[in-house]
Formats: structure tokens, C-alpha cells, sequence
């Protein structure tokens, strides 16, 4: 090792610094999106109604999801390999699940008479869809990351006990979860 | 995790990381062909130059296009029948049709904001100077840094692509306000134009994203021992900062695009209301907001004018330091006020939107938060002048060009306080005056930011030196023209002139300003020309110039002067230098300059 390394040892990974700042900027953007939303919802022609009750349910999968993740980087830690992939599975089948429980939610209200998209739209419900649905996007970018982790903990070729990939996916996965929360906080207020 | 396991990691991904762990402990070269090298370079060094030969391309392209709308601004009434050869049917019976007029100007900004000033500035010198400074074997991410510039490629494709379409690129302002770019029926430009538009952008963004994740991680986490924050030079501050607003702003602004794209396509209502358009009638749209592109556009678009200028403040400090031989005048204040500076760009926005329709109340805030940024720029604009003052000054090119900078800077920081005012802005909003103000302290002053960072460190980055006559004439011609171009400008602002207008020779009032506008649109092409000059002797240079013999050629403290003439990929060959001091030991216990690899001596004074 050159010099350089001993003190590098301290610092935080690369790679989960850069995941740190990167979540910054999705904030940011999510920031920006909120922001709009208050911005606009002052001003006349704001359509109030009230979120459907399946966002509660994606809510606690979310939350679940994150439980799960959790003990997946523990179980890997341990190195116990077979319930580390248990509990990925377990994870991925939930986000998908909280994906398909957001577009339930979406239904819901489109046939409850709040046209989310389309001409006739009001922007109130318009925002709740690409907020949400950019949301999803980020839920199932975590998704293709766990799915890659995973496929890499069978993988016979190579052992691999690095947990540092297992952390960043965790952390991130973490990120979207509280990110909901935070938009579904949000929504509950603004509505 | 060292330096070099990370690199590794990433050039062969699939091999774990503790296979590198202690066994590699110098760089080996892996067998680079031609591909791997030049075109899917992981090299921070190749990926700097890749963005600045794009930047330039882009900056001939863009510079052109100003040179056709200046002659339509200079000669209206003249016809150039070889118009009609270049651009065709945009160009029938020899004149710029108003359509080509506002794809031309829209084009312009665009391409010069972002693919010029933001890709080629911050990109290329981000890229081959922050792992070279900070003392890194390359960047956190060499593959991420990849993806950057192919990004910002295919961004270029998609925005040279929309120049060729039949309805031509997008024509309503580089700002894409809606409604012109929400809908596509509102002008030609506004249809296919605007798609690609909004794509390439989008494109870029991303591209952004990925380099200025790379510069901040890299700059905080792979400095080489001693290297404190404290003793980084100050284009890495610069870069720095530069690099936070990016991360922070573009996706604000990519927020604002996915509105619009709702808008434009699926029927949303966002910033679309009941307006009426002519051909069209009604829309069905009800309640949309035209301010909220505005304000979701201007919390990028003003980081974005410090995301152009910063990189320059901070070459220009490296430069006027090194070549007065003298330490940089208040180190401490240059990186608070590029601090202050990053913290108010994000406060200052709605300036731009005084008379659009924001609240008056709302504008005097924004008014005082303007006018603060007065403050940090006139401490760097005194320590530039302090750090010149009674130095042993030479004047490479470089240096010519970063006094330049700071020439320029005053003079367009001046009509900033103007513009901040929102009580003058009643008349002087869209005019010429404008236009004056933010091409001299952002456009112009940060290509001669470029300019004196290409100068200065062409060496490092082809192992030769650029002619330094042709250097000195670009330097003064374009200095002059600078000037004569957009000095005027002023004087036709404040007398109301507003700009985007085709034709001007139709009003009475502006009648008077024939002559002059006829005298900018020559200047503004013999500046083209003398441009090409410097694309002369820049590709020129590269293969024939006069090759380095000494690592060190302007006798600098920096650590990218510590590396072999041409450096590999990995920088250094052997350990990475550690670093015992700041980078503006020059002048010092009457030694000329001392690098930041010497070690403190026992009889060293110790004023830092």
C-alpha cells in the first residue's frame, strides 16, 4: 500500500460518499417538484380531494421493505448467504409490490373522477402522478440494483464477501423509503 | 481503500477489490487500444481533452451562428445570395428568415451556455485538473467520468440533429419558456425542434449529474496525504463549488423539463392556462402557470451563470498567482467569497423575473440578495488586483488572458448593480443593456478564463507549448473586440432598445443606431476570425508545437507539475507526492517558488 492508503482507511468509501451526494440531487429535484406544488396550489383553480386509502398499504410494504433490507446487509455481514438472499428476494418482491400498489392507487383515483393526466387534468392530481411516478422510477432503479447484487451473491466464480456494494444498495433503498414518507407527508398536507 | 484499488476496480470490474488490496503498488499500464484510449477513455486526462475538443466544436458552431444574426442586425437591407447555399431555405433571396433569426439566437445561448461554457469549461478542466491537483490517481469513479462525456456526446447529437430538421431547431430563447416550448403549434421551431431540444437536454443534465458527483467525491475523498482542504489551490475550490451547484441545481431544473414534456405531450395543465393562440383558438388547458417554468427555470438557470464563471475565478487565481510570483492576496477570503458566492446563487433567482409578473414585495428581497453579491466579488475582484500589485509579472498569453478576466469581470459586475435594481429593471429589462451585461461578465470573461486555462495548461495536457505570438494576437484582438462589440450595447440599452427583435429599421427611435450595429456585426466577425486563429494554433501545436523539456515550464508549486511530461493513466509513476504546504509558496525566504511536495524547513518563516 502507498502512504496515501493509511489515511484513506478513515475516510468514508468513494463510492458511498458519491451515493450521498447523489441522493442530494434526487432530493433536490424532489425538492423542486414539492416546491412547485406549493407554488401552484396558491394560486386559483387548485382541485382538493383526498389520497386514496392504498397509499397507506404501499406505505407499510415500503416500510417492511426497509425492515427486510436491513437484516439482508446483516445477514451478509454474518455471511449467512442463504438468508441474505431470502431476505433480498423478499425485498425485490416488495418494492415491486409497493410499484404496483402506487398504480392501484393512481386507478383509484382516475375512477373516482381525479383525471390525473390528459386534457381536462388538474394540475393538483397531475402532480400527485409524476411525483409519485418519478418516485417509482427511483423504487425500481433500487429494485435493478438489489436484483444485481443478488445475481452476484450466486455467482460461483467468484466469492465475494465486499459488503460494501450490499451497503450502498441498502442505503439507497433506505433513501426511497423516506422519501415516500416524506411525499406522502407532503400530499396528506397539501390535500 | 487506496487510490489505486479503486481505479483498478473500476478499469476491471469484475475482479473483487481484494485481489488489489497490497499487491499492486505501482500503476501498471493495462494494453490500451486505440478504443479503449481515445474513444471509451476512463482517464480522467483523455476525458478533459474529449470535452474540450467537443466544447470547441460547439463554440465554432455557436460562434457562427452569432455571426449570421449579426448580419442580419448589421445589414438588413442586404442581401447575401450565398446565404441561400448555406442554410437554405432559411436563408431565401440571401436574407435570414425571422424563423432561422430565433433558431439562430435560441441556439446560440443554448449551445454556449451549456455545451460550451459548462461542458467545455468545467468539464474539461474539472476533469484533467482536479485528480492532478488534489494528488489522485484519476477520479472516484473513471467509469462514471465516462458516462459524463458520452452523455454530454449524445446530448450534442440530439441538439446538432434538431439544426437539420425541416421545421428547424427550437426558436423561442434559450430560456424555453412556455408557452412557446409547451406548445407545439406555436411556432415551427416549437414542434420537432423543441422535442429534440428538450431531449438533449435532458441528456445533459445527466451527463452534468455524472461529472459533478465525480469532481465533489473526488476532491473530498481522494486528496493524497497532507493534502488538506486548506491547501488546495483555488481552481479546486472553484471546481468544487462549481461542481455543488451543478448537483444541487440541474436537477431542479431537469424537474421543470419533466413538467414541460407533461405539458407538451400528455395534456397536462402546468403551465399551460386558456390562452388563445392564433390559428389555433382556445386551448382546453386550465390553470396552468407560465411563472412556475420561470421560477423552476432560473433556480438552475442563475447557479447555473456562477457554474460558468466560478471555474474561471479559479484558474485566473492559479494563474495571476503563479505568473506574478507572488502568493495569492487573501487565500482565506478567495475561498469564503467563492463560498458566499455558491450559497447566494441559490437565493438570487427571481431577479430575472422582476417584471414578469412576481410580486413587487417579493422582488426587493430579492433585490437586497442581489446586490449582496457585490460584496464577495469585489474581494476577489481586490485580491486579483492585490496579488498583481508589485509582482514580477510575465505575460504569457495565460496571464494576458487572466487579467482579462478580470478586466472583463469589472466591467460586467459594474452593470450587475444596475440590473439588480428592480425599480431600473422597468427599463431596462430585455433591452440591449442586457445583453451587454451578462456577455461581459459571463460569457466573454469566462472564455478568457478558458482561454488562459488552455494557454496555461496546454503543456500538461499535449506535453507541448502553444505559439505564444499567436497567442498575444488572439489575445489583444480579442480583448479589443470584446470591448467594441458589446461596449455599445449598453448605450443602445439605455436607450430602450430591446433585444430578440429581427428587424430594427422599421422604428423611428432606433434609427439612430444603423451605423452602430453595423459596426458590432463587423467586429463580431473579425473576432470569429481571429478565433480560428487560435483553433490554428491549438491543433497545430498538439502535433507540431515546440515539445516541453522541463516538467515544470512555468515554475509552478502546483502537483500536476510533478508528474512526467506525458503522464500515463495513474498520473504518477510510483507513490503519490505528499504534500507539506499550501500552493502559494511563491516568492518565499527569496526562493522564486516552492512546490508543494518540499518539505517545511527548520529556518522557513512561518506566515502560513
Amino acid at each position: 500500500m502507498t502512504t496515501v492508503s493509511g489515511k484513506q482507511h478513515n475516510r468514508i468509501h468513494p463510492h458511498k460518499f458519491t451515493l450521498w451526494v447523489a441522493m442530494g440531487s434526487i432530493l433536490m429535484m424532489f425538492a423542486g417538484l414539492t416546491s412547485a406544488v406549493i407554488v401552484r396550489s396558491n394560486q386559483a383553480n387548485w382541485l382538493e380531494f383526498d389520497l386514496p386509502i392504498i397509499f397507506w398499504y404501499s406505505t407499510f410494504v415500503i416500510l417492511l421493505s426497509s425492515l427486510t433490507m436491513h437484516l439482508a446487509v446483516r445477514a451478509f455481514k454474518s455471511r449467512e448467504m442463504q438468508r441474505y438472499r431470502m431476505l433480498i428476494t423478499i425485498t425485490v418482491f416488495l418494492g415491486l409490490l409497493f410499484g404496483i400498489l402506487q398504480f392501484v392507487g393512481f386507478a383509484y383515483l382516475n375512477n373516482h373522477g381525479v383525471q390525473l393526466l390528459g386534457q381536462g387534468s388538474n394540475p393538483s392530481a397531475s402532480f400527485i402522478a409524476i411525483i409519485t411516478g418519478l418516485h417509482v422510477l427511483h423504487v425500481l432503479g433500487g429494485v435493478v440494483a438489489l436484483l444485481v447484487i443478488f445475481f452476484r451473491a450466486y455467482s460461483s466464480r467468484v466469492k465475494n464477501y465486499n459488503s460494501v456494494p450490499v451497503e450502498i444498495a441498502a442505503t439507497y433503498w433506505h433513501f426511497v423509503d423516506i422519501l415516500w414518507i416524506y411525499l406522502f407527508i407532503f400530499f396528506n398536507a397539501v390535500h | 481503500m487506496s487510490n489505486e484499488a479503486t481505479l483498478h476496480a473500476n478499469v476491471d470490474v469484475m475482479v473483487p477489490h481484494e485481489i488489489h488490496h497490497g499487491e499492486h503498488h505501482e500503476i501498471h499500464h493495462h494494453h490500451e487500444s486505440f478504443i479503449s484510449k481515445y474513444v471509451f477513455s476512463q482517464d480522467h486526462k483523455m476525458i478533459g481533452k474529449q470535452f474540450l475538443i467537443t466544447g470547441m466544436f460547439w463554440a465554432v458552431l455557436g460562434g457562427l451562428m452569432s455571426v449570421l444574426f449579426r448580419l442580419q442586425l448589421g445589414y438588413p437591407d442586404s442581401t447575401f445570395p450565398w446565404l441561400e447555399d448555406l442554410i437554405g431555405k432559411w436563408g431565401k433571396g440571401g436574407h435570414i428568415s425571422a424563423e432561422a433569426y430565433y433558431a439562430l439566437v435560441t441556439t446560440h445561448g443554448t449551445v454556449l451556455v451549456f455545451f460550451v461554457l459548462t461542458a467545455g469549461l468545467s468539464g474539461t478542466f474539472a476533469n484533467l485538473l482536479i485528480p492532478l491537483q488534489v494528488g489522485a490517481r484519476d477520479m472516484a469513479s473513471p467509469f462514471m467520468n465516462m458516462l459524463s462525456y458520452w452523455f454530454f456526446f449524445m446530448a450534442s447529437v440530439v441538439m446538432l440533429s434538431s439544426i437539420f430538421v425541416e421545421t428547424g431547431p427550437f426558436s423561442g430563447g434559450w430560456t424555453a419558456y412556455p408557452p412557446l416550448s409547451a406548445l407545439g403549434s406555436a411556432s415551427p421551431g416549437s414542434k420537432t425542434g423543441m422535442d429534440l431540444w428538450i431531449i438533449a437536454m435532458a441528456l445533459f443534465v445527466v451527463s452534468s449529474l455524472l461529472g459533478g458527483l465525480n469532481y465533489i467525491v473526488t476532491i473530498l475523498n481522494m486528496r493524497t496525504k497532507g493534502m488538506s482542504m486548506t491547501r488546495l489551490p483555488l481552481t479546486i475550490w472553484a471546481l468544487f463549488f462549481t461542481a455543488v451547484l451543478g448537483v444541487l441545481s440541474f436537477p431542479v431544473l431537469l424537474s421543470g423539463f419533466i413538467l414541460l414534456i407533461f405539458d407538451r405531450n400528455f395534456g397536462t395543465s402546468f403551465y399551460l392556462s386558456d390562452i388563445y393562440v392564433n390559428g389555433v383558438g382556445a386551448l382546453p388547458n386550465e390553470g396552468g402557470s407560465a411563472i412556475l417554468f420561470q421560477h423552476l427555470f432560473w433556480f438552475l438557470g442563475h447557479p447555473e451563470v456562477y457554474i460558468i464563471l466560478l471555474p474561471a475565478m479559479g484558474m485566473v487565481s492559479e494563474i495571476l498567482a503563479t505568473n506574478a510570483r507572488k502568493p495569492i492576496f487573501g487565500y482565506m477570503a478567495m475561498v469564503g467569497s467563492l463560498f458566499a458566492i455558491a450559497i447566494l446563487a441559490f437565493l438570487v433567482w427571481a431577479h430575472h423575473m422582476f417584471v414578469t409578473g412576481l410580486n413587487p414585495f417579493l422582488g426587493s428581497i430579492f433585490v437586497l440578495l442581489t446586490l449582496l453579491i457585490a460584496v464577495p466579488s469585489a474581494i476577489k475582484v481586490f485580491n486579483w488586483i492585490t496579488t498583481l500589485w508589485r509582482g514580477n509579472i510575465r505575460f504569457t498569453p495565460a496571464m494576458l488572458f487572466a487579467i482579462g478576466f478580470v478586466s472583463l469581470f469589472i466591467s460586467g459586475g459594474l452593470t450587475g448593480i444596475w440590473l439588480g435594481n428592480s425599480a431600473l429593471d422597468i427599463h431596462l429589462h430585455d433591452t440591449y443593456f442586457v445583453i451587454a451585461h451578462f456577455h461581459i461578465v459571463m460569457g466573454v470573461a469566462s472564455m478568457f478564463g478558458m482561454f488562459a486555462g488552455i494557454y496555461h495548461w496546454f503543456p500538461k495536457m499535449y506535453g507541448k507549448y502553444l505559439n505564444n505570438n499567436l497567442g498575444y494576437i488572439h489575445f489583444w484582438l480579442t480583448m479589443i473586440g470584446a470591448y467594441l462589440i458589446f461596449w455599445p450595447m449598453h448605450y443602445e440599452g439605455l436607450a430602450g432598445m430591446p433585444r430578440r427583435y429581427y428587424d430594427y429599421s422599421a422604428w423611428e427611435s432606433f434609427k439612430q443606431f444603423v451605423e452602430l450595429n453595423r459596426f458590432i456585426s463587423t467586429v463580431a466577425m473579425i473576432v470569429f476570425a481571429v478565433q480560428l486563429l487560435f483553433l490554428f494554433n491549438f491543433f497545430y501545436s498538439i502535433f507540431k508545437g515546440r515539445k516541453l523539456t522541463t516538467q515544470n515550464p512555468w515554475g509552478s508549486n502546483t502537483l500536476e507539475w510533478t508528474t512526467p511530461i506525458n503522464p500515463g493513466h495513474g498520473n504518477w509513476v510510483g507513490e503519490i507526492p505528499e504534500v507539506y504546504r499550501w500552493a502559494y509558496d511563491y516568492g518565499k525566504d527569496g526562493k522564486d517558488f516552492i512546490p508543494q511536495t518540499t518539505p517545511v524547513g527548520a529556518d522557513e518563516s512561518t506566515d502560513h
